[in-house]
């Protein structure tokens, strides 16, 4: 556990203090992330948690770049994450969302078969092939033909999982998957991260899924204030939280 | 009884009058040809015309490139949006073209696809617009470009909610070219209006007129029912 995949270092993201069409002046100033250094390793599985509003979404999305940093480096397998080879490093950077954003246009198959055939990676045949494999992982197969509008939430989610594995990545962030389902579907999902989890694909899961970070994860990081408060394993921060704003926020959790 | 046959005769009259006397159904033929050319032609480029439009707008706001070529388009937007088509047509005609000899068709397919291309860039932008920003960035989660985002995911879906839209914008600009006839040109108007000029009698000319305009339009929605119709087995 000694490869390092992702390195953080002074990681800051100020939101506002633009100049803005509808405003007088600049917007309002917010400081999400306020400095944040971390180092994930091949095959850990980390989840991060904290209050609402904490900057952990914005944190996940500095990391593939969706949110521009203000200011810090991120190394990605030792390419810096920047403007140049953004879409390289996305490749091998899945990202599952709150929403599942499948594309409604596509059928299913077509979903998890397009990037990997428009960028070349792979020829139709085989993108196609390993697109049945991925369905019949996650339970799905016989849906390869349909719309994703014909789905449930839980089955989306699932696709939209299949989707980002399509792409062979490295890492998978996962932002809030489950946070849009309802109750009965959020086990499914659940159910599908640990067993991949198993397979040693590093994964950062943004999630309120305490019983999900507690089982599943190896590392748990609280976030308040645009920093990282604790970084422990799991059975450590949630037997014996020392850092009063976590014992607050596990209290208010559990 | 009498009244009838006198009604009947007279509307016989009036039909050979309006169509078959020196042969002017020809006309009316000739004028719904010019009118069907026009629109066609000129859809076509308001169509070319208002999705590069949209494209550099929207790819404006949301990457901040493409900033003189936006102006020019604001600007473009705001003229054609700003003076009304006919004045539009007749500078065109008397103004850019008044000094080279040309046919008067291409002049107002010119007219009328700058004209509609104004409109159709909006139809365009707000369809783009529609999209929820998380398609955008699930594509570029995989890795595809801003370019290879847009036509693969973005413009697909876009297209299909703007087809109302775009429909009913092509059956203004086919009732629009209505006004060639101030250019002396022969469209379907014009060409009930000449006859009209004839017989002194405007109730056949100008209801015929009407009747095959109204047509063409029916045919037009029925059209984009079958297109619509293609583009929503995506929806549940």
């Amino acid at each position: 556990m000694t490869d390092k995949i992702l390195e953080v270092r002074g990681l800051k993201k100020t939101y506002g203090g633009e100049k803005k069409r509808g405003f007088k002046g600049l917007t309002p100033k917010l400081d999400v992330l306020k400095g944040i250094d971390i180092d994930i390793y091949r095959g850990d599985v980390v989840c991060l948690i904290g209050p609402s509003g904490c900057g952990k979404s914005t944190f996940l999305r500095c990391l593939n770049r969706l949110e521009v940093p203000t200011d810090g480096k991120i190394l990605f397998e030792g390419t810096e994450v920047n403007e140049a080879h953004i879409d390289q490093l996305r490749q091998k950077m899945g990202m599952v969302f709150q929403h599942f954003n499948l594309f409604p246009h596509m059928t299913v198959k077509e979903n998890l078969c397009m990037a990997p055939v428009l960028l070349k990676l792979k020829d139709r045949p085989a993108a196609e092939k390993r697109a049945e494999e991925l369905l019949e992982r996650v339970g799905l197969s016989d849906k390869a033909n349909v719309y994703p509008a014909s789905l449930s939430g839980g089955q989306q989610q699932r696709i939209a999982i299949a989707r980002a594995l399509a792409m062979d990545p490295d890492v998978i962030l996962f932002d809030e998957p489950t946070s849009a389902l309802d109750p009965e579907m959020v086990g499914e999902v659940l159910e599908l991260m640990k067993e991949l989890a198993h397979t040693g694909i590093t994964m950062l899961v943004v999630t309120h899924e305490m019983g999900f970070a507690r089982e599943v994860s190896n590392r748990v990081i609280f976030i308040d204030e645009g920093r990282i408060q604790e970084d422990e394993p799991p059975e450590e921060l949630f037997s014996n939280p020392k850092n009063p704003r976590l014992k607050a926020f596990l209290s208010k959790m559990l | 009884m009498e009244f009838f046959q006198n009604l009947a005769a007279d509307f016989v009259n009036q039909f050979e009058m309006t169509f078959i006397t020196e042969q002017r159904y020809m006309l009316f033929l000739n004028g719904l040809k010019t009118t069907l050319l026009i629109t066609l032609a000129a859809a076509m480029l308001g169509i070319v015309l208002g999705f590069c439009i949209a494209y550099v707008r929207t790819t404006h706001d949301r990457t901040g490139k493409l900033g003189f070529l936006n102006l020019l388009c604001k600007l473009y937007l705001t003229v054609i949006r700003g003076t009304p088509t006919m004045i539009q047509l007749l500078i065109m005609y008397f103004i850019i073209f008044g000094s080279v000899k040309i046919d008067k068709v291409p002049v107002a397919i010119l007219a009328f696809g700058i004209n509609s291309g104004a409109y159709v860039a909006e139809i365009f932008r707000s369809g783009i617009m529609s999209i929820s920003p998380g398609q955008m960035e699930a594509a570029r989660s995989l890795g595809l470009n801003y370019t290879q985002a847009t036509w693969k995911v973005i413009l697909p879906q876009a297209v299909k909610n703007v087809l109302p839209a775009l429909g009913n914008e092509m059956i203004v600009l086919l009732k629009e070219t209505s006004i060639s006839g101030y250019i002396a040109l022969q469209d379907l108007t014009k060409a009930g209006d000449i006859v009209r000029s004839r017989t002194y009698s405007p109730f056949f000319p100008y209801i015929s007129v009407a009747l095959i305009y109204l047509v063409i339009v029916m045919l037009m929605e029925r059209l984009l029912n079958i297109m619509e119709g293609r583009l929503a087995q995506s929806d549940r």
